[in-house]
C-alpha cells in the first residue's frame, strides 16, 4: 500500500483528448520524495532540450507535496513545473490555498498535462471522472469570474479551481494560474494558455493512506499549536498584519528597479496605510490546514475582491511611484487578468522609462496618459492582449528590450537568465546572495533565501543565547554564525556553505509542499523555525512510511536540486549565464566573484562550467544523467569539462 | 430542564483553515486516524472566498426529505441561500453524507471513545471562530441519542424498508459464514 501519496498521476494528452490513470514507481518517491522532485524526474525522462516550450510535447505538471492531504499542517503547496518560453529554461512555481489536497483526495498525485487542445477547455475531475470540457464561454474572463462561473455551473460549492485570466490565453510570459488567495507565478500561466487550458476544476472525496496514523497525529497536533504560538516571530508572513510599510519602501527600490528612497517612510503613514487596508480588508485568510493566516482579501470600489501576499502589496505602488490605493486598484485588475505581481509591475515600469527617454514614442503608444498610475493601466491593457508594442512587453523585460531595440538593451538592468528579480540596489557585494542569485534555477530570490540569518544579532550575548536554541541550524552553521562580525561578510567557505543550505531547504519544501512561510524561507529573519531538516524527516517517515533521517533527506533534496541543474544544462545553461542583476550590488570585485564560483560549484560537485560532474551524479545515483550530458557532449567522460560559450 | 450541548458559530472570525475538518475526520476514522478526509468530517466550512463566505456547520439530524428552501438571505451585504447554515444531511446537498457508503453523517460532539471535554473542532479553532457551550434548556432531558450505526440503519430501514434490510444482513452473515 502506498502511504501519504496516492501512487497514481492522471495523463491527460489535450491534442489528442487522451485520459489516463497511471500508477507511478514508489522507488521514485523514495528518492525524490514529490511535488517538484518528482516532477523534476519527469521533466528530464519525457522533455528532451529539443522541445520548444510552446511545442505539443511540452509537460505542465501540477504536482502536490508528499505531505499534502495528510495531516501534517501547513503542507498544502502546489508546485507547478514546465519549460518557460521566457527563460528556455525549465520553470517552477508554487501554489497554497486548498488545490493540492483536493487533487489527491480525488486520487491523483500529479496532473501531467501534455499537447495542446485546439480550442480553449477545461479539466474536470471528481475522483475517476474526469472530463476535458468546452471552455468557450470562458474565453477572456477574469481568473476569479471564471472560477465562480465553474462554480455555479458544475453546482458544487467544493470544487477547487486554478484558471488563467486573458493573460494566459494570450501566452503573457507573465502570466499566473490563479487560485483564490494563491497562485502561481514565474511564468507558468503562458504555457497553459498555450495548451488551450482555461482552468482545472477538481474534486476529491477519497481516503489518503497514513503509515503510522496515531503517532503522526499526535505530532501534528501539537505542531499545529507550535505555528500558532509561532506566527508573525519565527512563522508566517510578517507583512501580513503589519501596517508599517518601512522595510519594503525604505529597501527596495523603486520605479524600473532604480532609486532607493530611505526617506520615504514617514511614522504617520503606518495610520494612514492602515487606514487604506482597514477600510477594505475583508478579512484575513489561511490555506488548508495551517493555522496562519497569511492573505488578506480586500474589496474596491467597483473592482472584483482580491487577495494580496506579500510583497504584491506594495510592488505595484512602488513600480509606478504611487501609494497604497494605487497598487490595491492595480492588483484588483492584474488578479483578473492573471498577472504575476512581482514581474509585471517591472515591465511596466521598464515601458515607462523606455517612453521618457525617447524609444517609445507615441507612435507606438498613442494617447499616452500623463500620469505613471494611468500609464500603468494603460501598458497592462495592451500587453494582456498583445496589442502593439504590448506584445513586445508581453514577452517580459530582457525579450522585448531586445525586440524594441534602438538602445532599449540599456534599461534591462535586472533580469537573471531572461526572468525579472525583485527591485534591489544595494551598496556592497553580499557573498551568500551573490551565489544565490548567480546559480538559482527557482528564478526568485524568495524561492532560494532563507536558513541563514540576513545579519549577525549585535550583542554576542544575545548571539550566543540565539545559537543555543537554534534546533534547524547544522553545527557548522552556529560556529559560522557566533564569528560573523556585524558589516562583515562571511568567509567564502561559510558563504558557499550558506547559499547551499538556504536553497536545500527549498528543495526540500517544494517536494513535500510544505509552506515555505513555515520552513525554508522563515530561518532567515529569527532562525526558531517550526519545520527544518532535523524534524521534518519525523513527518515524512509517520506519513510516508519511507525510511529518512536528515542525511537523507539532505541528499534527496540535493538529488533533485542536481536534476534541475543538468535538465537547463541540456538546454545550454552555463556558467557564463550565472550573474546577478547588472547593478544590483553598487560596489563588485570580479576577483572575490569568480572565487565564490569556483569554490561553490566545486562544493556542489559541479565542473568549472556549471555542469554536474560525472562523479556526483553517481553518488547521487543519477548516473543515467551522466550518460545522456556525455551522449550529447555536454559533459565529457573525464571530469573537466572546458568552458564554452553558450547559451540558452 | 435540560442539558443543550451547542457549538457557538462567529464566521466573522472564520479564515478558512479547514483545521475543523481535518481534526473532525481523523478522531472519527477507523481505525481512529488513520485518515483525515474533509469530506468524511461532521463539520464542513462552507466558504466562497471571492464572496467572503465561511460558514462552518456542523452536522445535525439525517433528513429524508428536502424542505424547499430556496431562499436568499442578504446579510452584511453578502447573499447566503437557506442551506448555509441549515446543519442537515438531507438528499438535496451532498453534505453529510459518508461518500463511501452514502450514510449521513452526524455530530456527536465527540463524546464517543474516548469522550472529549469539548469538541475537537472547537479544541484546534485557533480562530475562535467555534467555541463550545452547555446550557440549560427548558423540556425534558433527550433520550440518548442513536449511535452512529443506528443511524445509518435507520436510513437505510427509511430507504428500503425494514423487511429488506434484514434479508441483505442475513444474506452478509451467510456469506460471511
Amino acid at each position: 500500500m502506498r502511504y501519504a501519496e496516492t501512487g497514481y498521476n492522471l495523463e491527460i494528452d489535450l491534442s489528442r483528448g487522451n485520459i489516463e490513470r497511471v500508477a507511478t514507481d514508489p522507488r521514485d518517491s523514495e528518492l525524490y520524495l514529490g511535488g517538484q522532485g518528482t516532477a523534476a524526474k519527469i521533466l528530464w525522462d519525457r522533455v528532451g532540450p529539443e522541445v520548444d516550450p510552446f511545442s505539443e510535447d511540452n509537460l505542465l505538471i501540477f504536482s502536490a507535496g508528499l505531505l499534502q492531504g495528510t495531516p501534517v499542517p501547513s503542507a498544502n503547496r502546489t508546485s507547478v513545473d514546465t519549460f518557460s518560453a521566457q527563460t528556455g529554461l525549465y520553470s517552477h512555481s508554487l501554489f497554497g490555498g486548498f488545490f493540492g489536497p483536493e487533487m489527491k483526495h480525488a486520487g491523483y498525485d500529479k496532473i501531467i498535462l501534455r499537447g495542446k487542445s485546439p480550442k480553449l477547455v477545461y479539466l474536470y475531475i471528481h475522483n475517476d471522472v474526469v472530463e476535458i470540457r468546452d471552455a468557450s464561454h470562458l474565453a477572456g474572463k477574469g481568473t476569479m469570474d471564471t472560477a465562480e462561473i465553474l462554480k455555479k455551473e458544475l453546482r458544487d460549492s467544493k470544487v477547487q479551481i486554478a484558471a488563467i485570466g486573458l493573460a494566459g490565453e494570450n501566452r503573457v510570459y507573465m502570466a499566473a494560474i490563479e487560485h483564490y488567495n494563491s497562485s502561481a507565478s514565474r511564468g507558468v500561466g503562458h504555457i497553459m494558455g498555450d495548451k488551450g487550458l482555461k482552468a482545472i476544476a477538481v474534486r476529491g472525496t477519497k481516503d489518503i493512506n497514513i503509515a503510522k496514523p496515531e503517532e503522526l497525529h499526535k505530532l501534528c497536533m501539537d505542531k499545529y499549536t507550535e505555528i500558532y504560538d509561532k506566527r508573525v516571530k519565527y512563522a508566517g508572513d510578517v507583512l501580513t498584519h503589519e501596517n508599517n510599510e518601512t522595510f519594503h519602501t525604505n529597501s527596495f527600490a523603486w520605479g524600473n528597479a532604480r532609486e532607493r528612497r530611505k526617506d520615504f517612510w514617514k511614522p504617520e503613514m503606518t495610520a494612514e496605510w492602515g487606514k487604506v487596508t482597514e477600510d477594505h480588508l475583508l478579512r484575513h485568510s489561511a490555506c488548508y490546514n495551517c493555522p496562519l493566516d497569511c492573505h488578506a482579501s480586500i474589496t474596491y470600489p467597483g473592482r472584483r475582491t482580491f487577495f494580496y501576499k506579500c510583497y504584491s502589496k506594495l510592488t505595484y505602488a512602488m513600480a509606478a511611484y504611487k501609494d497604497l490605493h494605487f497598487n490595491y486598484d492595480m492588483i484588483a485588475v492584474t488578479q483578473e487578468y492573471g498577472l504575476d505581481g512581482f514581474s509585471t509591475p517591472q515591465v511596466l515600469a521598464f515601458a515607462c522609462e523606455l517612453y521618457e527617454a525617447g524609444i517609445l514614442t507615441d507612435k507606438d503608444l498613442p494617447d499616452f496618459p500623463k500620469d505613471t498610475g494611468e500609464r500603468f493601466f494603460y501598458l497592462v491593457e495592451k500587453i494582456v492582449r498583445r496589442e502593439g508594442v504590448g506584445d513586445a512587453l508581453a514577452n517580459g523585460v530582457y525579450r522585448a528590450a531586445r525586440q524594441i531595440g534602438n538602445g532599449a538593451e540599456a534599461y534591462d538592468h535586472n533580469t537573471t537568465k531572461k526572468f525579472e528579480q525583485l527591485p534591489l540596489k544595494l551598496g556592497n557585494l553580499n557573498y551568500p546572495f551573490f551565489l544565490m542569485y548567480a546559480t538559482g534555477e527557482k528564478m526568485c530570490i524568495t524561492q532560494i533565501e532563507g536558513a541563514f540569518p540576513q545579519d549577525p544579532i549585535r550583542d554576542i550575548e544575545k548571539r550566543k543565547a540565539f545559537v543555543e536554541g537554534w534546533e534547524a541550524a547544522p553545527e557548522r552553521f552556529k560556529k559560522w554564525y557566533l564569528e560573523w562580525e556585524p558589516r562583515t561578510q562571511p568567509s567564502i567557505e561559510a558563504s558557499v556553505n550558506i547559499a547551499d543550505w538556504n536553497e536545500t531547504g527549498h528543495y526540500v519544501d517544494d517536494s513535500i509542499g510544505m509552506c515555505a512561510y513555515v520552513s525554508s524561507f522563515r530561518g532567515q529573519f529569527g532562525g526558531r523555525i517550526p519545520y527544518h531538516m532535523y524534524n521534518l524527516p519525523d513527518f515524512i517517515s509517520l506519513a510516508s512510511g519511507i525510511d529518512i533521517d536528515t542525511d537523507k533527506l539532505w541528499e534527496a533534496a540535493t538529488r533533485s536540486r542536481t536534476l534541475i541543474r543538468a535538465i537547463n544544462n541540456r538546454r545550454g545553461l552555463r556558467r557564463v549565464d550565472e550573474k546577478p542583476p547588472g547593478d544590483h550590488w553598487k560596489y563588485r570585485d570580479a576577483a572575490v566573484e569568480k572565487q565564490l564560483l569556483d569554490e561553490y560549484y566545486k562544493f556542489k560537485g559541479w565542473t568549472e562550467d556549471a555542469i554536474p560532474t560525472k562523479e556526483k551524479l553517481a553518488e547521487l545515483g543519477l548516473d543515467f544523467v551522466a550518460e545522456d550530458l556525455i551522449n550529447r557532449g555536454i559533459l565529457t567522460d573525464n571530469a573537466d569539462t572546458p568552458v564554452k560559450e553558450p547559451s540558452a | 430542564m435540560k442539558k443543550v450541548k451547542t457549538i457557538k458559530v462567529d464566521i466573522d472570525k472564520c479564515n478558512g483553515c479547514r483545521a475543523c475538518e481535518m481534526i473532525c475526520s481523523a478522531f472519527h476514522a477507523t481505525p481512529k486516524y488513520s485518515s483525515n478526509n474533509p469530506e468524511k468530517s461532521k463539520i464542513r466550512v462552507l466558504f466562497d472566498p471571492i464572496k467572503d463566505i465561511y460558514v462552518p456547520v456542523y452536522a445535525g439530524g439525517y433528513t429524508e426529505a428536502e424542505c424547499n428552501g430556496w431562499d436568499i438571505y442578504t446579510i452584511d451585504g453578502k447573499e447566503y441561500d437557506e442551506c448555509a447554515f441549515c446543519r442537515a444531511s438531507c438528499p438535496s446537498r451532498d453534505l453529510f453524507t459518508d461518500p463511501d457508503s452514502g450514510l449521513p453523517l452526524q455530530c456527536d460532539m465527540c463524546l464517543d471513545d474516548p469522550p472529549q471535554d469539548e469538541p475537537l473542532c472547537v479544541k484546534w479553532c485557533h480562530a475562535d471562530a467555534l467555541t463550545y457551550e452547555e446550557r440549560e434548556e427548558e423540556g425534558e432531558e433527550a433520550k440518548k441519542k442513536p449511535d452512529e450505526m443506528e443511524v445509518g440503519l435507520q436510513s437505510l430501514v427509511k430507504n428500503h424498508g425494514a423487511k429488506k434490510v434484514m434479508e441483505s444482513l442475513a444474506k452478509l452473515k451467510q456469506e460471511k459464514d
